[in-house]
């Protein structure tokens, strides 16, 4: 009884914590360079989905302060600037991973890990 | 095969996570350790500090100005970088124009 | 992408986005919203033109070289907005002691410096978008 409770109260923090592992489950089983990155993008939106929720608050407003009421409940709005700095690195990392990708495929003629990883074998081993 | 053994690891660490993730503090609680001193002076002195309603606007621009000085420069090097890594694709492009 | 009803419904659709995209940016400080989201609202715009009516049509509208001179300015501008800070004997981005113009709260032009650096990242968010875009496909 206690561990439902305990995870009726926390669905948040398993709702991204599941996504989290779906985003790894993409990144370990897909060959395709694309998904991969895919799954990274994944696994960075569970970690904000995370840190929001931890700020999230019961019945609470937005933080917009309203100077005619003096009975105002907020959530936590440190959590919600701070993961501005998260989002603007992820837009970064996830342009930098696409150009590099677009270099890959221009070298290699695919983006497909194991075809790659196929040709550097031929290549080391003679 | 192999596509089995990963799942059955990461549901492994899914359980693992999730039972560690009960032992924390509930969400949803205004008395969690996540809302501190620091909090309570956000929401307490913004308007007597910045004039500005928007507390969140408030702290990315005022508080902490400088960390999104730092932001900005994060953008402004990923843009470097992204030109330098295909820079040479337009070299070759404009060339290959030229020959034909 | 050539097709009349994508082509048409950009066209509609365009200056309403860039209207909200503005809205946002410069109502930052006193409702939901900000310099971020804001900016990535103007870039979208912009990338919704790129997509739908082609490159050229938009490089027409915001160049390369504009782009880039409008990311280097922004960033400028902060940092001379925080240099304001250090020539008033105060610490680097300091807000009232600078003697910014404070206002009433709840007003457009209030709150000192929040606008003015919010409007700079607006600009930085959306030129850096669509630079990154167009630098990314690059057909010409």
């Amino acid at each position: 009884m206690e561990i439902i409770t305990g995870i009726v109260d926390n669905i948040n923090y398993i709702g991204a914590l599941t996504l989290f592992v779906i985003g790894l489950y993409t990144v370990l089983t897909h060959a395709n360079l694309l998904k991969k990155v895919i799954g990274i993008n994944i696994m960075e939106t569970s970690i904000f989905l995370f840190f929001v929720s931890i700020g999230y608050v019961k019945l609470a407003e937005s933080p917009v302060i309203d100077t005619n009421r003096v009975d105002q409940v907020f959530v936590n709005p440190l959590p919600s600037a701070l993961i501005l700095t998260g989002i603007v690195v992820a837009l970064s990392v996830t342009v930098y991973s696409l150009s590099l990708i677009i270099k890959i495929y221009e070298e290699y003629g695919t983006i497909d890990l194991d075809e790659i990883m196929k040709m550097r074998g031929n290549l080391s081993d003679g | 095969m192999k596509k089995a053994f990963f799942i059955m690891t990461l549901v492994f660490l899914w359980g693992l996570m999730v039972a560690s993730i009960i032992q924390m503090p509930t969400s949803g609680d205004i008395n969690n350790p996540s809302y501190n001193i620091t909090t309570h002076y956000y929401i307490n002195k913004t308007i007597r500090d910045t004039n500005a309603p928007n507390i969140i606007s408030a702290i990315i621009n005022d508080y902490r100005a400088f960390d999104t000085l730092g932001e900005a420069t994060v953008l402004f090097i990923s843009i470097i970088a992204v030109s330098s890594v295909m820079k040479n694709t337009y070299l070759k492009k404009r060339e290959e124009k030229g020959d034909h | 992408m050539d097709d009349l009803i994508v082509r048409t419904v950009t066209k509609w659709i365009v200056p309403f986005i860039q209207v909200y995209g503005i809205f946002i940016i410069l109502h930052g400080h006193i409702s939901p919203g900000g310099g971020f989201s804001g900016g990535a609202v103007l870039g979208s715009s912009i990338i919704l033109i790129t997509l739908s009516l082609g490159y050229k049509k938009a490089s027409g509208i915001i160049s390369h070289s504009t782009s880039a001179l409008l990311e280097s300015g922004s960033i400028i501008w902060y940092v001379l907005i925080g240099i304001v800070g250090i020539i008033s004997g105060n610490n680097f981005l300091t807000n009232r002691g600078a003697g910014f113009y404070m206002g009433e709260v709840g007003d457009v032009i209030s709150s000192g410096m929040i606008p003015l650096i919010t409007v700079a990242i607006g600009i930085k968010v959306a030129s850096t978008v669509i630079t990154l875009f167009h630098t990314i496909i690059e057909e010409d």
